[in-house]
């Protein structure tokens, strides 16, 4: 591939569709890589997604994606189902490349790489990874019927995954680190409200126990330092996510949690012609509507960058684009 | 793409253990979402190496006895049986190249 394209996005959430929506119909014929497994990104794994304006009975985050997905390909976006695993972002002329050793190359690249599953750092936990360690519980709950289950982290995608599995656990612990629950108030009433639910305050999970299986965790209660082993036969892990900027460290300037720096403003990292957006810049709000609107100003901004380089259609693009709103 | 025919509990023992060649079970359910986004790499595989290893699929929901057996707790999760013995297991969804790795000794 030796043709160099206007613009290359990278990831298939809402943040990496939504920047693919504004830029096909701006007629500059997006590439969208969308990961080999993992299309649609976190909300693939969700169920009920409640909060998106615009679905007053709520819609399934697997729906809203294909929604999404299929309202990109409408405008002429092109999807590449594919890994990206080596960039060259620092020149004029980017360079792609994806698992397949394929290159790509385009004037801009907008970054949507998201997040991933933050792990625990604890003893066991790898090793029981898919032994009763699960990051999904949609996928793993029914292997836990009438089970102890424990679930660590308080927001609000640990209720989800408690309420969730209370129907298949015998009892659903939450191990929360601090005194109250950092989720949202309706989601915490609910979690209050469930009978099969009780929540361990103050707490951490120390080690995750068992042979071939897990068959209890260490929690230590981090007021009083007095640990305390539970025993469950499931441990679902929410305790939030990192941003996936391995991909680029070293080429785009990343804080030290490594998000991606963007100019204030703007979703301009440091290299002229690379955006970012999403779950990959956003440490503070995190949702999948504040994912697509940031995708909508990273397009926003790749078509003013490509103006500025005397690009005519992205000139024509951003005009119209700018006239709708 | 390639075939990849369902066994259950009552076929495992003749469908898979009993197999002469390899069998790779696909473990997976349908509110699974990377299960569904492994079944296209899974059909590909098939039609790519059928000739070297069976592939086939175990609905967990239908199907409760032989997961319970095999100690599967998370899917998607790829067994692959060579002469009744599980000889590697991948747990969760992979790429294509990555499963094409781990099946590298069976090709």
């Amino acid at each position: 591939m030796s043709d160099v394209r206007e613009v290359i996005i990278i990831g298939s959430g809402p943040t990496g569709y939504t920047a693919a929506v504004y830029t096909a119909r701006a007629n500059l014929a997006p590439l969208l890589f969308t990961g080999a497994v993992e299309a649609g990104g976190a909300l693939m794994n969700t169920t009920e997604v409640e909060n998106f304006p615009g679905f007053p009975e709520g819609i399934m985050g697997p729906d809203l994606m294909m929604n999404m997905r299929a309202q990109a390909e409408r405008f002429g976006a092109e999807l590449v189902e594919e890994d990206v695993v080596e960039v060259d972002l620092t020149g004029p002329i980017k360079v792609v490349k994806d698992a397949n050793g394929d290159e790509y190359r385009a004037k801009a690249v907008i970054l949507a790489m998201g997040s991933g599953y933050r792990r625990l750092g604890v003893p066991g936990e790898d090793r029981l990874s898919g032994k009763g360690v699960s990051w999904c519980a949609t996928c793993d709950g029914f292997f836990f019927r009438n089970k102890g289950i424990a679930v660590i982290g308080g927001g609000d995608s640990a209720v989800e995954e408690a309420t969730f599995l209370s129907r298949f656990g015998e009892t659903v612990t939450m191990i929360v680190r601090r005194d109250a629950l950092r989720a949202s108030k309706i989601m915490a009433a609910r979690a209050e409200a469930d009978p099969k639910i009780s929540i361990v305050w103050d707490s951490v999970v120390e080690t995750i126990n068992g042979d071939n299986t897990v068959s209890s965790i260490t929690v230590r209660n981090v007021k009083t330092d007095e640990t305390t082993e539970l025993p469950v036969q499931g441990v679902f892990v929410a305790i939030g996510h990192d941003p996936r900027s391995a991909l680029v460290r070293g080429q785009v300037d990343l804080d030290d949690a490594g998000y991606v720096l963007v100019k204030p403003g703007s979703q301009e990292t440091n290299l002229p012609g690379v955006f970012a957006a999403g779950d990959l810049v956003d440490h503070t709000y995190r949702q999948a509507i504040t994912a697509a609107g940031t995708g909508c100003a990273a397009a926003l901004d790749a078509e003013r960058y490509l103006a500025s380089l005397g690009d005519v259609t992205a000139a024509e693009g951003l005009a119209a684009a700018l006239a709708n709103l | 793409m390639g075939a990849v025919p369902a066994v259950t509990d009552a076929s495992f023992d003749q469908d898979v253990l009993k197999s002469s060649k390899p069998v790779l079970v696909d473990y997976w359910a349908d509110w699974c979402t990377p299960c569904k986004q492994i079944a296209p790499i899974i059909e590909e595989l098939a039609a790519e190496h059928g000739d070297k290893i069976t592939f086939v699929k175990l609905d967990t929901n239908d199907n409760t006895a032989v997961p319970t057996q095999y100690g599967i707790m998370s899917i998607p999760t790829l067994q692959l049986f060579v002469d009744g013995q599980v000889a590697t297991q991948i747990v969760g969804a992979r790429s294509k190249g990555a499963i094409l790795k781990a099946l590298d000794a069976y090709l």
